[in-house]
């Protein structure tokens, strides 16, 4: 979301601190974006959620918690991890905050590979996939079809998000190689921070929306 | 495009600063970026215009005249897809508003010029789906994609097209978020928000409602995409669905996207009735406020869309009661509009004639909303022609003649040029003429039982038909004549030196076309908007 | 109204004219305003028109007494408008006890209606004049809208679930019914006639009809080839006995009203609500009844329930 060559001011802009303050508003306003996004796909969660009880149970129970639970605390390290790398770049600490860059980037990566080859590709072998491998019989089959295609399309749209992510720190962390941050000019660390702690923050809803739906431990 | 700049102690401006198509497809000065949004919306503009023709030479008889009901179907999908997402939303916001925001506040640009480039070439992206959808069969879903029959049982290409409507809404968010920042935060000295030209004000109304507005339609779109590629049920009762969320979602965003068409218009009206009175605007502050009212409640009445739907009497109630409540914020905005003229020293000049076909249309079509956010007259009202005709009042009556208006205003700024103001005046007229013609019948038509979207109707009907199709031919012949001069004024017309209308604001105080960065100076602002009785007034 | 042009459709229906009033109100009301705000601006455009080039004319900030006068003017305004036409609807969405009910289904592109004595008919509804009659409703595909203008009536037709209307004719004659949501390749074809007779008429045009069973009669049928007799017949399952609009109490402790969106929720999908005490065993018959037979099992298990309560 920064724009303009980090550690120096655009030219449209008349000091840095008016550039600092352009760019934290525009990636709040980002994420208030954001927030409406997920929020209608929440509100439609909540409609079949209230119609099919049972069967978004039924569904849940399917889901991992363990699983679900280790990537919560890789995303909150990952989150810590973040906020350090800030801190780093306006210290101007450039060896830590490519470590901890580096951190996040693995603990994102973590999270992604967890999701994707111990949940979805598992989810997709049993028969857990609607529209595309779905041999979930039952008396609550069509709610939890319904619960996973919430599933689906909200972690997706997360892990959507994360990639995302990723590939930001990826370049950042080459940045940072190259020496572009100064304490002053580091405006796209502290966005990106932003950023990686709002799809933290939503994993936090997503969790237990979508494992912990009746005590099933 | 060439113009040499009169008035400019360099004679560099942003058009002549650099040529090739490289310099404008990289570019990323808002006014150049506003000028690839100005070309783009036109062509939008012409297919979504093309489209209306074919609608009204249809309907001259009642069998239908010219197409095939599935081909019927698919040209006014098209027509509103193509104008609603492609013309109507982008018209003012990412034309006038990319190009006057950072003038009006006295900036260099608006805040994230790149990202400003960005969100052109995502519509363009989006527009590419979108005539690929046309091209390759069409989509015949309205422009309203309704479950199941865009999940589960239309043909042709709603993919493309709902992609293309999905791909279109970050553009949009991407403009309001930049508005937004720069409005805030890039205000020139001395310029507070209660000097702020009410255009801005207006603009930073509808950025709020792109922002927080679109993404919720962009939600409807990936159900109504998953549901259709994979077959799940969301929305397919057949699969345990429920086809009416999708109308909820669908009309969060949809229903304040009238007011993202609206509002835009509003504030270049309130520009223009002050500059041709000379006069101060009438309540600054309520014009302004007003403005933030409308979009607060554009959020909260959604459900008007949905009183037929079997939604309970007691929503219905409050959906209505909220509905009237529009009523207030846009009647304070007439009534002071036409305040603005009393005592004044009112010109004709076109962007006036404009200004006040815009009031006079507006004012009926407003009123005209009362009909349908009346619950008992809704239930009759709902889906005929009379919903047709209101909304075009407020969207073409109302939202275009304000494009046009201002188009006019600030022609002059944009290009250095001046068109012939006798063809514009005669123009607005035959616009104002055909519009009325066109569309006043169908108020009519529509409350003797009309349902709008049928290509074949009863017999009773044809003679209404028949005036509203003679009615666009005018207004057709009325959109072409601007079309000409304006492109012949590009290469001949006089030039129109930096403040040609005598206006207040700072765009006008830096030469037309305007250099790069805008001023040779950053302003610093002392005073407050439209102060007609101080200096600048006489540079005329 | 001078005729050859009129500004309204025919009242056929009980709520037509007071719709019409209000309507011609609001009309009145919008030609008003519309007046005074051209007026105005005609006379200042003209009367203030620009003398001389450069003149200033006096500046006026605005007038906060103005403001408020032309802001209290809409609000009482709508304010009327609202309870005026808010009561209307309330009154008219209710449906009077006495109405006979007949069943519409809507498919792409048909009108199929259904009569409780077992009459059917496509895309022509028959009703007798001055009886008010109530239409329960439901669609095999897409939504579609059942739409009579000179009824002033109209409710969209949702798959999946009931919806319902309701009128009464005052004059005999036959009128528009269109499809007022748009459903497709054929929707303006999805039209049809509702032909409002003398009831004497009537009772000759249903006993002159194609001759079929009533509703609760073919439903009473299909109880029996369906096997539903098996088990709510013996004990296994609840008993229609005075079952519809009561109160059911479900295995997860909620009570629901055993409306029509129960029964056609429980025939479809059997265990999404368990009635308390009874073991969830019933199959589901998704896919084996159409909609027309949910019609009919719904209108027998009606006869058999207390007769027309309190509905809605």
């Amino acid at each position: 979301m920064s724009d303009g060559r980090a550690g120096a001011l655009a030219h449209h802009f008349e000091d840095l601190d008016q550039q600092h303050e352009a760019s934290s508003l525009g990636m709040w306003l980002f994420l208030a974006t954001e927030v409406m996004f997920f929020g209608g796909v929440f509100a439609a969660y909540t409609v079949y959620r209230g119609m099919y009880l049972p069967g978004f149970e039924a569904g849940s129970h399917h889901l991992s918690i363990k699983l679900g639970a280790f990537n919560t605390v890789v995303l909150l390290c990952s989150s810590l991890t973040m906020a350090l790398a800030v801190r780093a770049a306006t210290l101007g600490k450039r060896r830590h905050l490519i470590t901890f860059l580096a951190l996040t980037l693995a603990l994102g990566l973590t999270f992604v590979g967890v999701k994707l080859v111990f949940e979805w590709y598992h989810d997709y072998e049993t028969g857990l996939a609607p529209g595309i491998n779905w041999a979930l019989a039952g008396p609550h089959s069509r709610g939890a079809e319904l619960f996973f295609v919430f599933y689906f399309t909200l972690t997706g749209i997360h892990a959507l998000h994360m990639v995302i992510g990723i590939g930001i720190l990826a370049v950042l962390i080459g940045m940072a190689a190259r020496g572009r941050f100064t304490p002053e000019g580091s405006n796209a660390i502290e966005m990106t921070g932003l950023y990686w702690h709002f799809v933290d923050i939503i994993w936090i809803f997503l969790f237990p929306l979508l494992y912990l739906i009746g005590a099933h431990y | 495009m060439t113009a040499t700049a009169t008035e400019n102690s360099t004679g560099v401006n942003y058009l002549n600063v650099q040529y090739g198509i490289r310099s404008w497809l990289l570019t990323t000065d808002h006014k150049r970026i506003a000028l690839l949004y100005l070309a783009s919306i036109t062509f939008f503009f012409l297919i979504g215009g093309i489209s209306a023709v074919l609608i009204r030479i249809h309907l001259i008889e009642p069998q239908g005249a010219l197409l095939q009901p599935a081909t019927y179907n698919k040209m006014f999908s098209m027509h509103g897809i193509v104008m609603i997402f492609f013309f109507l939303i982008p018209s003012i916001p990412a034309t006038m508003g990319n190009f006057l925001i950072p003038m009006m506040v006295g900036a260099r640009d608006l805040a994230f010029p790149r990202i400003n480039l960005l969100s052109w070439y995502i519509y363009v992206v989006a527009g590419l789906f979108t005539v690929y959808a046309l091209i390759a069969g069409g989509v015949d879903t309205g422009w309203t994609f309704y479950t199941p029959l865009s999940t589960t049982y239309a043909n042709g290409q709603v993919m493309a097209a709902a992609l293309g409507v999905f791909i279109a809404g970050f553009s949009s968010i991407l403009t309001g978020l930049n508005f937004i920042v720069t409005i805030h935060k890039m205000r020139a000295p001395g310029l507070t928000w209660s000097r702020l030209p009410l255009f801005v004000w207006a603009m930073y109304a509808t950025s709020v409602i792109q922002v927080l507005g679109t993404p919720v339609v962009a939600v409807a779109i990936v159900l109504v995409g998953l549901e259709r590629m994979f077959q799940v049920g969301v929305f397919d009762p057949a699969l345990g669905g429920d086809p009416i969320l999708f109308q909820h979602l669908f009309w969060f965003y949809s229903h304040p996207a009238v007011y993202i068409m609206i509002l835009p218009s509003m504030g270049v009206v309130s520009e223009l009735v002050t500059c041709f009175s000379k006069k101060r605007i009438f309540g600054y502050h309520f014009i302004a406020y007003s403005s933030l009212a409308i979009a607060a409640i554009s959020f909260l009445v959604w459900g008007h869309h949905m009183y037929v739907s079997g939604q309970s009497v007691y929503a219905s109630l409050v959906f209505s009661a909220l509905s009237f409540a529009v009523a207030i914020p846009s009647a304070i905005k007439v009534f002071n509009w036409t305040a603005t003229l009393y005592k004044g020293s009112v010109s004709y000049d076109s962007p006036m004639i404009y200004a006040l076909g815009f009031i006079g249309l507006f004012t009926m079509g407003g009123l005209t909303g009362m009909f349908l956010a009346s619950l008992a007259t809704d239930i009759h009202l709902h889906d005929t022609y009379f919903v047709i005709a209101h909304f075009h009042y407020i969207m073409v009556g109302g939202a275009l003649m304000g494009y046009l208006g201002g188009l006019h205003f600030w022609w002059p700024k944009i290009t250095g040029r001046l068109y012939p103001d006798a063809w514009a005046r005669f123009a607005a007229l035959v616009i104002f003429i055909g519009f009325n013609l066109t569309f006043f019948p169908q108020f009519v038509v529509g409350y003797l039982g009309m349902p709008r979207r049928y290509a074949v109707y009863p017999e009773e009907f044809q003679v209404l038909n028949i005036m509203s199709s003679a009615g666009a031919s005018i207004l057709g012949v009325g959109y072409v004549i601007p079309l000409i001069y304006l492109i012949w004024s590009m290469r001949y017309g006089p030039a129109a030196g930096p403040n040609p209308w005598g206006a207040t604001g700072l765009e006008w105080q830096t030469p037309s076309p305007p250099p790069t960065e805008n001023f040779e100076q950053l302003p610093v602002v002392t005073e407050d908007a439209y102060e007609y009785g101080s200096k600048e007034a006489h540079v005329v | 109204m001078w005729s050859g042009f009129p500004l309204r459709p025919e009242q056929a229906s009980t709520i037509a004219q007071g719709i019409d009033q209000l309507y011609f109100f609001l009309t009145a009301i919008t030609l008003f305003f519309t007046f005074v705000i051209f007026t105005a601006i005609f006379y200042f455009a003209i009367r203030y028109r620009r003398k001389a080039k450069g003149e200033i004319p006096g500046q006026i900030e605005g007038s906060l007494p103005l403001e408020i006068f032309w802001s209290a003017v809409p609000l009482v305004l709508v304010v009327v408008i609202f309870v005026w036409s808010s009561s209307l609807f309330i009154s008219n969405s209710r449906p009077p006890e006495a109405a006979t009910e007949i069943f519409v289904i809507g498919k792409q592109w048909m009108w199929q209606l259904q009569h409780p004595d077992g009459a059917r008919e496509i895309n022509e509804l028959h009703v007798p004049v001055g009886k008010p009659i109530k239409l329960t409703m439901t669609s095999e595909d897409v939504i579609h809208d059942f739409f009579i203008p000179a009824f002033r009536v109209k409710k969209d037709v949702v798959p999946g679930r009931y919806t319902s209307l309701w009128f009464e004719a005052t004059k005999t004659g036959r009128f528009h019914l269109f499809c007022g949501q748009y459903c497709g390749v054929n929707h303006a074809l999805m039209i049809g006639s509702v032909v409002v007779m003398e009831p004497e008429e009537y009772e000759r045009w249903l006993s002159g009809s194609r001759k079929a069973e009533t509703m609760a009669a073919s439903g009473a049928q299909l109880y029996e080839r369906f096997a539903c007799i098996t088990c709510h017949g013996a004990g296994k399952a609840p008993p229609f006995n005075d079952f519809y609009m009561s109160q059911v109490k479900l295995s997860d402790g909620s009570t629901v009203v055993a409306n029509e969106e129960y029964i056609r929720e429980s025939i479809l999908y059997p265990s999404a609500k368990i009635h308390a005490g009874y073991d969830p065993i019933m199959p589901t018959f998704k896919g084996q009844i159409s909609e027309e037979q949910l019609l009919q099992l719904i209108a027998f298990i009606k006869s058999l329930g207390p007769q027309e309560r309190k509905s809605e």
